[in-house]
């Protein structure tokens, strides 16, 4: 079920639109953003608040990257695999963090902290190799500047 | 006069400017001239005057393309104008640029823009990953309503704009103005035929202009400074300056702001500082991921839209990707075309069955298990996904790279071939 | 009309079409997979390639997809050039890439659209070393299944399903390589028109699932032309037959009526034929009491005759017989004592209908789709005429389209652009119902009301159109300036009387107006407004009088009277004969059953709801002791006077007027084609002497058929048929059922020779 906050977000995204079904991505960023991810109650819960179907929401949900249709990590971390980042040294970047998090792209970790993602290129390719931590860009990476980050969003809570 | 117009007056510390600080810098002088005073349709002319070619990636002429959109009584309403901020090139990072350091230039550029199709509604579609530069831009946007530069009855000419913050939520082909189109309107993001163009059949099938950010940021500056100052900017016949980037293992990666039609050398050399130590140059793709390699001998070429084009490749967004001599070429085309295979939206044939298998044999070649058969494969697929087999520009934007690289890396491939390895690896 | 140059040879070709359509339409062979003739062009799978020139001096060309390349005078292409040979070729390549290769125990396999675009590209060595991907199915419910596995991704399924046909429940996910055509989750699939993807898929992706149970090539089934009984549409159909049982019903394409598609009850209605209920001996009891036994046919045949012998015999027929099984029990029983099988409010109805017929100009389904606005009043066409309801979709699709062309010109074919240029527009569709229906989110505005409110809406209607007047926000003016605004409107009712006139008035009206308008009745059975026309008596009469000896022709009583009147009825009836196919609750009353043949095994004429007389004809020889209730009808008779179905056609035509022209509706059995009959196997069918090789390895003798001119063999005319005798489409290279192309005038226009079928009713007023 959607709360009234979201319900409320969504009508209001709604009204940007010629069509409401224009705000379906928006409203399940809304529903991702509080939820860590859309489920197939969400994709329903969506789908009634837009007066679509939920294969037509799903169809969406589905095409879009963004959207997560499994859970995740309370952190979700985006690796940035495109080129300028593999040219500075992306495949050091994804092994030492799975060796860290000893989880590989597309996993998350058993005590659910972290679920990391290859991502398309985050436009820091002046600061390759680069990723994305819960929004937040971080570039120039190294193993020490990771190993510190995963320490700082492992203390973190999800705001 | 500022030959920086759109970077010059940004915060070193790259802090956004706040809408005070636009104004003192003269921000918004252009809505203020130009709104209510200027009949839309002069300013459509400034900007055809001017030689403005859009920054996207095809440097379309942008004031030619707003003459196809309907005027007058007879025009179907809504009227949409949209600001293409999905850059998700790989090595592209100059829109992100222009967002975070200075929302309210784009801001600005979209009102111009607008009032010159005489569009009703504005959207800028921002890529979702692009978050910081999502706050930045809905605070300014917040402030453009409040001071009145947005809302109804701008410049007390009668005449309003309604501007609309749209995050994206991933994929490559929301870049493309008809994949972004239906992206906006709640679809999969699969590209559209054209015609009809979207100047006469758009957003919601009204008329609508796609442009990049980059694009809209010039128009305060050309509305305020005219076309024949806009030209003079440039080194060459195409209007304006142009924020080149470079990538790759160079002294100082970044992106600046300089004539168009700058040579390569002086990008590379001047502004990166040239190649890192121990390392030299073997290639360059001059216009991002979708572009035909470069080779050292053409370093001189200057980088506009027709020298690129006679030279074979594309000026693109004009961010180059340097591939060093510690570099596999094979790796960084399997790279690029995974990331083309991954964006793939999966509507037309060619490229959604073909670049799978450019993959799965460019990473076999690369795990020392290809076989000569495959560099045929490659090839055949060079020819077969070009311009008007596909649906979309992508295909063929992902065949640049790979039909420049299978001809300059030739003796690579073979070496894969021959060691039955990666001599980098 | 434009000309243009195919490899330098001159054709002229309509204007409006795109260049596959046109070049299919000349007889030219391009493949293609994402086109539909009734879908239009989205240019996605790219393999209807052609290349064209800038003028006679151009000798590269450019490559060009024909599906999206308007026709224009003077353009110059080429179809058969080494470079597109190998485009096009690559694309099959392409498709392969991941395709499973399962033709062996694919459903499809014989049949497909993917096979025969693979031989006609010539693509044949696989040249993709690496692993292919797979997906996981679904279950889709009890008449598709699904095998994404072989999907060719060309996104037709989702075009019908959800663009064409307005169902939510089909989509596709996902992107790149991984796209997945299904359901959000494994269920029934949900639309009235699912069956259809059987059809449009042009691979083995969704197939026929319960013709899953009897495995069959298409060139091993036995089919014949036929009409679906299951509502008074009377979509053309085709029976297909394997071993003695009805394997697969398939969509028979009429122009004017079903065109491509088919409802599910239409195509999965059938499977009474193969049914456990079927009744395949006569049965007799040897008293009241007794209990029904098997018995002979000769000895059930002399108890019929002895019981019907001398003694008041009354006959009540059925509006699911064909016309000749009526008319052939009217014959036995006298005019006086022949009893329409319907209920009170069908008997009202029926003849209300055949009165309105007489009186007002009626439309096909293709003339509604084409219609400019129309109004529903008091029927749920999703549940009693499910085409017609699809035809009316098109029409609200179709409406605003024609507007928004004008505005911004886009090909009608260009189905993406044309889409997207109408979003959410609605056309002028009308419809009251008693309460909400699937039609409703089609319709630009909905009225729920009892069925005299919606009459009178109806006659509110009426009177605005007669009386426009400045009041314009209620529902009746609304709804009367679009048809007085219509270039052609139709009114759609059905069922009850009030609804019905009140739908008449406003044709009156409209056509008072000087408005082309027609008015369209549904019928809830195949042959109901047949059997008005045949006429005869209500059946509330009979149980006032009750008779000595009554003979039930396909029918069930207890389905048209009230429970405590049929029985009473029966048990004042002495001897009660029974002809049906399957036990119902009346021939487990009966003294003697006698087996009819289902529609499927059985030659006879239907009338639709236009009062359009179709034939169909037996795809299957019926077990011996099982007839067509005509035959069994005249044996009783005390000789035989119609040894075959033309002497009961010809015979009715000559005692009933209004059946004059029936015997038209198809060619009659003595018809040949350069001398032969006309085949109802393919040449290819195979295993003839297989099938009772534990008994004989010679080939049994196939059956005769003395009442068509189509033959239960393989032996036979090769020619393209009349096409009323249309028994499967093939042409060569093309075995899907996308032959169809090479059957018509123009390509989804007419069949070549004309739609089968003749109008009976001749409307006073002329459309
Ligand atoms: C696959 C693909 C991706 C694209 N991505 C972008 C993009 O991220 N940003 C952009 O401005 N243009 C992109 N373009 C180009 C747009 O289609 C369009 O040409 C451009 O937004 C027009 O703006 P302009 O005339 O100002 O350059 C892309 C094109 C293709 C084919
Ligand atoms: S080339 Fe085809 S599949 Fe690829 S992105 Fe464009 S339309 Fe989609
Ligand atoms: S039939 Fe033309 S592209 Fe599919």
């Amino acid at each position: 079920m959607l709360n009234a906050e979201e319900k409320q977000l969504i009508e209001q995204a709604v009204r940007h639109y010629e069509h409401p079904r224009a705000a379906c991505l928006e409203a399940l960023k809304i529903v991702q953003e509080r939820r860590g991810w859309v489920s197939d109650d969400d994709v329903r819960d969506v789908a009634d608040a837009l007066a679509m179907s939920p294969a037509e929401v799903d169809s969406l949900a589905t095409f879009y990257s963004l959207i997560f249709r499994r859970p995740v990590g309370r952190h979700v971390i985006l690796v940035c695999d495109s080129v300028s980042c593999w040219i500075m040294g992306y495949e050091r970047i994804v092994q030492h963090i799975s060796e860290r998090l000893g989880v590989g792209l597309g996993e998350t970790t058993p005590d659910g902290e972290f679920t990391l993602l290859p991502v398309v290129c985050l436009g820091a390719c002046d600061r390759a190799p680069a990723m994305m931590i819960d929004g937040d860009l971080h570039g120039d990476l190294t193993e020490e500047v990771i190993d510190q980050l995963l320490v700082t969003y492992r203390g973190k809570k999800m705001e | 006069m500022n030959d920086r117009p759109l970077t010059g007056r940004m915060h070193p510390d790259r802090t956004p400017l706040s809408l005070r600080e636009y104004e003192q810098a003269g921000g918004y002088q252009a809505v203020r001239q130009a709104v209510g005073r200027i009949a839309p349709v002069e300013v459509m002319n400034l900007v055809k005057e001017s030689n403005l070619r859009g920054r996207g990636g095809a440097g379309f002429p942008t004031g030619v393309k707003w003459s196809f959109v309907p005027r007058g009584a007879q025009a179907r309403r809504p009227v949409y104008l949209i600001a293409n901020a999905d850059e998700m090139e790989p090595g592209a990072f100059k829109d992100r640029r222009l967002l975070e350091g200075d929302p309210h230039q784009i801001i600005e550029g979209v009102i111009l823009a607008s009032y010159a199709i005489e569009a009703d509604i504005a959207y800028i579609f921002l890529r979702g990953e692009y978050t910081l530069a999502a706050r930045r831009v809905r605070q300014a946007v917040a402030e453009a309503y409040q001071a009145g530069w947005l809302g109804k009855n701008i410049c007390g000419s009668g005449w309003g704009l309604e501007l609309h913050l749209h995050t994206g939520a991933g994929r490559y082909m929301c870049g493309e103005e008809t994949g972004l189109i239906n992206s906006l309107e709640g679809r999969r993001a699969t590209p559209r035929n054209k015609p009809p163009f979207p100047q006469l059949s758009g957003l919601f099938g009204r008329p609508t202009v796609v442009q990049n950010v980059e694009t809209l940021c010039n128009l305060p500056h050309l509305v305020t400074h005219g076309a024949a100052w806009f030209k003079e900017l440039s080194r060459c016949k195409d209007g304006g300056t142009k924020i080149y980037g470079v990538s790759g293992k160079v002294k100082r990666p970044g992106a600046w702001e300089l004539p168009m039609g700058t040579p390569i050398r002086e990008i590379l050399e001047d502004r990166a500082g040239g190649m890192r130590d121990g390392v030299h140059l073997r290639a360059i793709l001059p216009g991002g991921a979708s572009t035909e390699f470069v080779t050292v001998d053409q370093i001189n070429m200057q980088m506009d839209f027709d020298t690129c084009q006679a030279a074979g490749t594309r000026l693109g967004t004009g961010m180059m990707i340097v591939l060093d001599d510690q570099t596999c070429p094979v790796g960084m085309m399997l790279n690029l075309e995974r990331f083309f295979a991954q964006e793939s939206c999966g509507w037309c044939t060619p490229c959604r069955e073909g670049l799978p298998w450019i993959v799965q044999s460019l990473a076999a070649i690369e795990a020392g298990r290809g076989e000569p058969a495959d560099l045929d494969i490659l090839e055949m697929h060079t020819r077969l996904l070009g311009p008007g087999l596909t649906y979309c520009a992508l295909a063929p934007g992902a065949m640049e790279p790979l039909h420049s690289g299978l001809k300059i890396f030739r003796d690579d491939f073979e070496r894969h071939l021959r060691e039955g390895r990666c001599p980098w690896s | 009309m434009p000309v243009i140059y195919i490899d330098d040879q001159p054709y002229e070709v309509a204007a409006h079409h795109n260049l596959l359509h046109a070049c299919l339409g000349l007889g030219f062979d391009i493949p293609y997979f994402c086109w539909h003739p009734a879908l239009g062009s989205v240019g996605a799978c790219r393999q209807c390639a052609v290349k064209v020139f800038r003028d006679e001096h151009d000798r590269r060309g450019q490559i060009v997809m024909s599906c999206m390349t308007p026709v224009r005078d003077g353009l110059r292409l080429t179809i058969d050039d080494p470079d597109v040979r190998r485009f096009r070729a690559t694309i099959i390549e392409w498709l392969m890439v991941n395709h499973p290769h399962d033709c062996p125990v694919c459903d499809e396999g014989g049949h497909c659209h993917l096979q025969d675009m693979t031989v006609m590209t010539g693509h044949n060595y696989r040249r993709h070393r690496f692993a292919k991907r797979t997906h996981r199915n679904q279950d889709l419910g009890p008449h598709i299944h699904h095998e994404m596995n072989r999907c060719i991704q060309c996104y037709r399924c989702v075009r019908f399903y959800h663009d064409y046909a307005g169902g939510k429940d089909l989509n596709v996910f996902g992107a790149h390589h991984h796209v997945y055509f299904g359901r959000h989750e494994s269920g029934a699939l949900e639309s009235e028109f699912a069956g259809n993807l059987v059809e449009v898929c042009p691979t083995g992706v969704f197939t026929d699932k319960p013709a899953r149970r009897y495995y069959a090539r298409k060139w091993d089934l036995q089919s014949a032309p036929s009409v679906c009984g299951q509502c008074g549409v009377g979509c053309n159909v085709l029976f297909n037959e394997r071993y003695g049982k009805l394997v697969r019903v398939d969509n028979r394409y009429h122009y004017e009526i079903n065109g491509y598609f088919l409802c599910d009850r239409g195509r999965f209605g059938h499977d009474f034929v193969n049914g456990e209920e079927r009744i395949r001996r006569p049965l007799a009891r040897e008293s009241r009491g007794a209990s029904l036994r098997e018995t002979s046919a000769d000895d059930a045949l002399s108890r019929a005759t002895q019981a019907v012998a001398g003694r008041r015999v009354i006959g009540i027929g059925s509006p699911r017989a064909s016309l000749e099984a009526n008319f052939a029990l009217r014959e036995l029983v006298g005019a006086d004592s022949f009893y329409l099988g319907l209920s009170d409010a069908e008997f009202k109805s029926a003849n209300l209908s055949l009165a309105l017929l007489r009186e007002l100009p009626t439309a096909s389904l293709h003339e509604i789709e084409t219609a400019d606005a129309a109004l529903v009043l008091g029927e749920d066409l999703l549940t009693t005429a499910p085409r017609m309801a699809l035809a009316l979709r098109q029409l609200a699709r179709r409406q605003p389209t024609a507007e928004s062309i004008v505005a911004c010109p886009v090909p009608e074919w260009n189905d993406q652009a044309v889409r997207e240029l109408v979003q959410q527009q609605k056309g002028s569709l009308f419809s009251a119902t008693p309460g909400p229906t699937k039609l409703d989110e089609d319709a630009a505005a909905v009225y729920y009301g009892e069925l005299d409110e919606i009459a009178g809406l109806g006659l509110a209607v009426a009177a605005a159109v007669d009386q426009p007047s400045a009041e314009t926000d209620s529902l009746a003016t609304q709804i009367a300036t679009a048809l007085r605004n219509a270039k052609r409107a139709v009114i759609v009712s059905g069922g009850n009387e009030a609804v019905m006139q009140a739908a008449a008035a406003v044709v009156r009206a409209l056509r008072r107006a000087g408005r082309d308008a027609a008015l369209c009745l549904t019928q809830p059975e195949g042959d109901t407004l047949g059997l008005a026309m045949l006429g005869g008596r209500a059946l509330s009469e009979v149980v006032r009088d009750g008779a000595e000896c009554v003979i039930v022709l396909e029918n069930d009583l207890f389905a048209r009277l009230p429970e405590a009147d049929a029985t009473a009825f029966l048990e004042r009836t002495k001897t009660l004969i029974v002809l049906d196919h399957s036990i119902t609750r009346t021939t487990a009353r009966a003294d003697v059953v006698l087996p009819a043949a289902t529609i499927a095994e059985s030659t006879g004429t239907f009338v639709n709801y236009e009062g359009r007389a179709q034939r169909c004809f037996s795809a299957f020889a019926p077990q011996p002791d099982v007839r067509e209730s005509w035959r069994w009808l005249d044996a009783l008779r005390s000789s035989l006077f119609w040894p075959t179905f033309d002497d009961v056609c010809r015979a009715m035509a000559q005692a009933v007027p209004a059946f004059a022209k029936a015997p038209d509706a198809a060619p009659s059995a003595a018809f040949r084609q350069i001398g032969n009959k006309i085949p109802r196997q393919s040449p290819r069918f195979s295993g003839r002497t297989a099938i009772t090789a534990q008994l004989n390895v010679s080939e049994p003798k196939p059956p005769d058929d003395p009442d068509s001119p189509l033959a239960f063999s393989m032996e036979g005319s090769r020619e393209q048929p009349p096409p009323a005798l249309i028994a499967r489409y093939w042409a060569p290279g093309w075995n899907s059922v996308q032959a169809l192309n090479k059957f018509q005038q123009e390509i989804g226009g007419p069949l070549r020779g004309g739609d089968p079928g003749v109008r009976l009713i001749e409307p006073e007023a002329k459309p």
